[in-house]
């Protein structure tokens, strides 16, 4: 099992700086799965994450310059590893000026993914910087607990308002509610809503289209007699959807939700070299 | 000064104005040496054969408050006298302004022993010595919470920055962070090779910001894991000093014996021992006895056992925040001195008897 990868170019660091900075928001641990092609941030919806998991996916070849992986087995040509994307976060975060960075899976006390930055400097020699971030390798019999999840059955989807705009509003909200409905329908209309004994406030947004969605006979899914007024809405918790929103620094090419009535809020963020996946469960 | 200690004090010496701070577990110890010719104007009162020249502390809070804003200080303030009026028990700083505007501050003092940590730079047996802004951009690196760092001498001359991590810690959950810098970034190194300590990163980064917005030079002067470490800085009107306590190794219990009990750093480790207290000379050691003078204002003090529990802050007895400097007197008139202590007794005039009886 082995794996080195670099990352010369800086406005690539910059994005996957950037990335990794979103996955640290929504997750405290995650799962990095490596391979030939791709990575993956994965968090799996278990109790402790509050039920929310996350599915976020990139090209290697749109970041890296050099990428190498020797997964556990030939017919398993993958790794799978836990890691805290918060030290990945801070490590990449004072190498915004580096020459190269370059990531290996190592072994000398205990598995770690070993960062190493080299920066510019005066001397005749670069400084170099390396964090070992520890990690854990996540055995092939557990594979299966993270695989991709699947796009919910959903009621309504709908693109989603500025997500600059969408995150003020629902940051301001926060501070007077701990949950927030979230109901769109298929005429473009979304709602955010608050209601507490004291306060009740909606936020209301337009003009925001349906993504069209094929479905499997064939037919447009806005046909067959549904109402397009009719609103699908999900409770959730305002923390997750705001941790969601406060790490985009970068408006996506694509952004929309499946809202699942009453069960979950599923999330799509697109870019060009990366997709990000976040579920939401409803509050019963 | 303030990144180190709670307490500014005051030491107007012959060769210049000194302030220094010292922190809580007195591990670290800060001190600035302002030349006369740093001042347009220096008198340091004179000291007569009997009397040593006055000095004091005051609160750190209180005389940063008049420097708050150094953009709009720069602009307005024309000129700063501080004068140290021990009668009227206020230390003075009056900031003339434009415009004919003068603001004086009257800040309280408390006397004190002079604060004074033994060290020698002489004594390490190795230095190194960097511009500022190679340190600088060495410790951007560790996060502003880190408390602690190892600095190394490694193979082909290289110096690195460790975080350091406890070993109550798990060792295998902690991210590790190591920056190497070569030989040639610093200006001169003379180190023994395979050397190692460790020290309190928070407190040396307010010497470094210092450093860089000034431009000056560091030197860092250490010696083995215990020994403190010092770093200085050094200009034609200004000396500074900064004195660390440093990890000891867990295989050496050579601590001095005379130490002052153990000490410690906010990140409590329990072989850490405070070298830097057998280096102290604390207020209350060492000046006592008869040099002592006999003096109408009552040095404040705590009794203490003479054997020290760990070091605190005389002060620890005085009333905390603002007191009027005459209240705390009151409370000390007549005060029991520990009979250990000699010289002192003897030399205290009992100005007001306590009424109550012992």
């Amino acid at each position: 099992m082995r794996f080195r990868a670099k990352i010369v170019d800086l406005a690539c660091l910059n994005h996957f700086s950037r990335i990794i900075n979103t996955i640290a928001k929504l997750a405290k641990t995650c799962i990095l799965r490596l391979t030939v092609c791709k990575l993956y941030f994965i968090l799996s919806d278990k109790v402790a994450n509050g039920g929310a998991s996350m599915w976020c996916e990139l090209s290697q070849g749109n970041f890296f310059d050099e990428f190498q992986m020797e997964g556990v087995a030939a017919e398993h040509n993958e790794i799978y590893l836990e890691l805290m994307p918060e030290n990945l976060s801070r490590a990449l975060k004072t190498s915004q000026s580096a020459k190269a960075v370059k990531i290996k899976l190592t072994n000398k006390h205990c598995p770690c993914l070993r960062v190493a930055v080299e920066l510019p400097s005066l001397s005749s020699s670069s400084r170099i910087v390396t964090h070992d971030i520890p990690v854990g390798v996540i055995p092939r019999r557990m594979w299966n607990d993270f695989r991709e999840p699947s796009v919910p059955d959903f009621d309504v989807s709908i693109y989603l308002p500025v997500l600059k705009t969408m995150k003020s509003v629902v940051e301001r909200m926060k501070n007077l509610s701990n949950f927030i409905v979230i109901e769109a329908n298929l005429n473009g209309e979304m709602n955010l809503k608050i209601e507490t004994d004291l306060v009740s406030v909606t936020t209301h947004f337009k003009d925001l289209g349906n993504p069209p969605w094929a479905s499997e006979d064939g037919c447009q899914s806005s046909a067959q007699g549904r109402d397009l007024e009719s609103m699908a809405e999900a409770c959730i918790d305002i923390k997750k959807l705001q941790q969601l929103l406060a790490g985009q620094q970068v408006n996506p090419t694509k952004a929309l939700c499946n809202i699942v009535r009453k069960r979950i809020v599923h999330f799509i963020l697109l870019q060009e070299e990366v997709s990000l996946q976040y579920f939401i469960p409803a509050i019963a | 000064l303030s990144r180190i200690g709670d307490e500014l004090y005051l030491e107007p010496t012959e060769s210049g104005l000194s302030l220094r701070a010292v922190n809580s577990s007195r591990s670290g110890f800060a001190s600035f040496l302002f030349a006369p010719l740093f001042f347009q104007l220096y008198e340091p009162g004179s000291a007569g054969p009997e009397t040593e020249l006055f000095r004091c502390k005051v609160h750190m809070k209180s005389f940063l408050g008049i420097f708050r804003s150094l953009p709009s200080l720069e602009k307005s303030v024309g000129k700063c006298l501080i004068l140290l009026k021990p009668r009227a028990s206020r230390l003075v700083l009056q900031l003339h302004c434009k415009h004919g505007v003068t603001k004086t501050h009257n800040l309280a003092f408390q006397e004190c022993e002079r604060l004074q940590a033994v060290f020698d730079t002489r004594s390490c047996a190795s230095h190194l010595c960097a511009p500022a802004r190679v340190l600088a951009e060495a410790v951007v690196h560790f996060p502003l919470t880190l408390a602690e760092v190892t600095l190394r001498t490694g193979p082909g001359g290289k110096i690195s920055l460790r975080n350091y991590v406890e070993d109550e810690a798990e060792p295998s959950k902690m991210m590790v962070t190591e920056l190497w810098l070569a030989e040639d970034e610093f200006q001169s190194v003379a180190v023994v090779p395979g050397s190692h300590i460790t020290f309190c990163l928070k407190e040396f980064r307010g010497l470094l910001s210092f450093a860089e917005a000034s431009n000056l030079p560091l030197t860092i002067h250490f010696d083995e894991p215990g020994r403190p470490v010092i770093f200085t800085l050094d200009d034609t009107v200004l000396e500074v000093h900064l004195v660390l306590a440093t990890l000891s190794d867990l295989q050496s219990d050579s601590q001095s014996p005379s130490t002052n009990g153990v000490s410690h750093l906010p990140a409590p480790s329990d072989d850490f021992a405070d070298d830097l207290e057998s280096y102290m000379v604390a207020m209350e050691t060492g000046e006592g006895g008869s040099e002592r003078p006999p003096s109408p204002t009552f040095p404040l003090r705590t009794p203490r056992p003479a054997e020290s529990e760990p070091e605190e802050e005389e002060e620890e007895g005085a009333v905390p925040g603002t007191p009027p400097h005459k209240k705390f007197r009151s409370l000390f008139f007549g005060s029991v001195m520990t009979p250990g202590r000699p010289g002192l007794a003897t030399t205290q005039e009992v100005l007001a008897e306590d009424s109550e009886g012992e």
